[in-house]
């Protein structure tokens, strides 16, 4: 979730801790134990703690309990259209993040500056603004709506809205994983194909797109985890009918409301079991990604 | 960074498309970042002063959007300091060490990222709410976490506890620990070395940091939620207020407070923009100085 220029300082880290380095550190500079035993105190009580909870909480459930809870038709309905929205969101992502990565990083117009200075919107937006923002906007008389009505196009408390919303959601991700790879890229290796014949489209996909692929690949992934997870952009647009527009979290927050603590529960480990899959998904895809940049240089 | 675009010579024409095409994709991307970033801002604004400004001053002076504005501001005054010092902690054990667990360590502190907010909510509801862990405890002593400030403070601090971690962790490991072994080989304690050689370094990575972590702290709206109890005037921050307004069809109302949370995300990118030309020019300055340093400790 990184800015650009987070990402331009991680990109200049390089591997540390040589030998020499290794044995010296440790013995010369102080705080070691105290800053590593606060760590880990910290990152116990406020999160692996709390987390657990969840799954003691699970635990006590009997298996058919757990199962009632979290295969309802209902929460069915809702795990689809959270992954399905979240999937077309992220796929819009992927095409239109590269394609904003790629004007930014090689073309040059007026305005630039500010254009890549917003992409970080979304990270910056509270997401219960960008939720009634983007509603006020498609909804039958907002400025996008009252287009979209008259062809019998409707977004707003629909789950064609939701995919909106995380659209916007994830739209910085893609860019900002893209970006910085794509400055890196040798132009030598561009001008090598083309002397050697290459069309200017045989260049992209053969030798550009392969060297950006890991990153493309982290950025979407990082996108479609964030639109599982989103609650705050997408209720105000999405209408939350049961079967029909009701995401994952909301089914936790509605259960909630009933103090069906248990099955709120059970849904949520759900919901978390994929969150720690998609984190070692994208764990892995950044190991490709740092792999494959170490190589080429 | 970009190919210029008036003449092209023979080897650059290898490496750029054709002026139509340049146009149609920088046309389309614009097109893309006008629908969903220009547009939504816009439509804060507009909707904020539909009733225009006298309406709009109105809507921010009501008691309810005061107390939504300073309980947001003291959950960021305690969040974000937390998260800084744990921040700096873990960066300073992760990057100037090495011990065993350590890419593990790493991850963890990545882990509230991946975990949606509304879960970050209920996982605090299950050990502090009535029929949690300490809910018969805090009861018993008549304390309230959750449905109460404390929950909100705890669920910001959650969502937002890797920013400024996961900011300075490549910083200080790019950096090495040469400069900071140097000054304790010199004579100067653990705070001074931190104080006059490490900070120096990482403050514009830190300030950065703290920036995002402060935009999420005071925007959170998911895990907030599920902690606060919705009791206006009390325990509503900013956003859950917007979202009360707006269910109440006080459309103007809504959006009026709206509009400072996105003034907050307008000052933020530009904080933000700010720091990262500024470590551009840095970079700059650097790479045309003459190498005066070995790589390498001796």
């Amino acid at each position: 979730m990184s800015g650009a220029a987070s990402s331009a300082l991680s990109s200049a880290a390089a591997p540390i801790g040589s030998a020499s380095a290794r044995g010296v550190s440790r013995r010369v500079l102080p705080g070691f134990g105290i800053t590593l035993g606060f760590s880990i105190l910290y990152l116990s009580l406020i999160v692996l703690i709390p987390l657990s909870a969840l799954f003691f909480k699970t635990a006590t459930m009997s298996w058919d309990a757990f199962w009632v809870a979290v295969s309802s038709p209902r929460v069915m309905a809702s795990y689809r259209l959270t992954f399905g929205a979240s999937l077309i969101a992220a796929l819009v992502n992927l095409v239109f993040g590269l394609l904003v990565a790629w004007v930014l990083v090689r073309y040059s117009f007026p305005g630039k500056r500010i254009i890549d200075a917003l992409v970080d919107l979304p990270f910056a937006l509270p997401t219960a603004v960008a939720g009634i923002s983007l509603t006020a906007l498609l909804a039958g008389n907002g400025w996008v709506g009252q287009f979209l009505e008259p062809l019998g196009i409707k977004l707003a408390f629909t789950p064609a809205g939701i995919v909106i919303a995380l659209i916007f959601i994830g739209l910085p991700f893609v860019v900002r994983t893209v970006q910085p790879v794509l400055e890196d890229t040798e132009k030598e290796l561009e001008e090598a194909a083309t002397s050697l014949g290459a069309t200017r489209l045989q260049t992209f996909t053969r030798v550009i797109l392969p060297s950006i692929t890991p990153a493309l690949l982290t950025g979407f992934a990082m996108a479609f985890a964030r639109a599982i997870g989103e609650y705050g952009s997408v209720i105000f647009i999405a209408g939350n009918m049961p079967m029909i527009s009701e995401i994952t979290p909301l089914i936790i927050i509605g259960k909630l409301e009933q103090y069906d603590y248990a099955g709120a529960t059970a849904v949520a480990l759900v919901m978390l079991l994929i969150s720690f899959v998609l984190l070692l998904v994208i764990n892995g895809l950044q190991g490709w990604k740092r792999r494959r940049s170490e190589a080429t240089k | 960074m970009s190919a210029p675009s008036k003449t092209l010579g023979r080897a650059e024409a290898g490496t750029t498309e054709s002026a139509w095409v340049r146009r149609t994709l920088i046309g389309i991307a614009l097109a893309f970042m006008f629908l969903f970033l220009v547009l939504p801002l816009a439509a804060v604004a507009a909707e904020a002063l539909r009733k225009g400004l006298g309406a709009y001053l109105e809507a921010l002076q009501e008691p309810d959007a005061w107390s939504a504005i300073r309980l947001t501001l003291l959950t960021a005054a305690i969040a974000v300091p937390m998260n800084l010092v744990f921040g700096v902690a873990a960066a300073w054990a992760i990057a100037k060490f090495e011990f065993r667990g350590k890419a593990f360590l790493t991850t963890l502190v990545d882990l509230p990222f991946a975990v949606s907010p509304v879960v970050a909510g209920l996982i605090y509801v299950l050990v502090f709410g009535a029929q949690g862990w300490f809910g018969p405890w805090l009861q018993a002593h008549d304390i309230k976490i959750v449905f109460a400030v404390p929950g909100i403070v705890l669920a910001t601090v959650f969502v937002t506890f890797p920013f400024i971690a996961r900011e300075l962790i490549p910083l200080m490991q790019a950096q090495g620990t040469d400069e900071e072994q140097a000054a304790i080989v010199l004579g100067a304690t653990g705070w001074q070395t931190f104080w006059h050689v490490t900070l120096p370094n990482i403050k514009w990575g830190l300030l950065y940091g703290v920036i995002l972590c402060n935009a999420r702290a005071m925007g959170e709206f998911g895990a907030v939620s599920v902690v606060s109890g919705h009791i206006r005037g009390q325990t509503n921050t900013m956003p859950l207020h917007v979202e009360v307004l707006y269910n109440e069809y006080q459309s103007v109302a809504a959006f009026a407070v709206a509009s400072l949370l996105a003034i907050l995300a307008l000052v933020t990118l530009v904080i933000k923009s700010v720091i990262e030309w500024r470590h551009e020019r840095e970079m700059k300055a650097l790479a045309e100085l003459p190498p005066e340093r070995p790589s390498a400790p001796a």
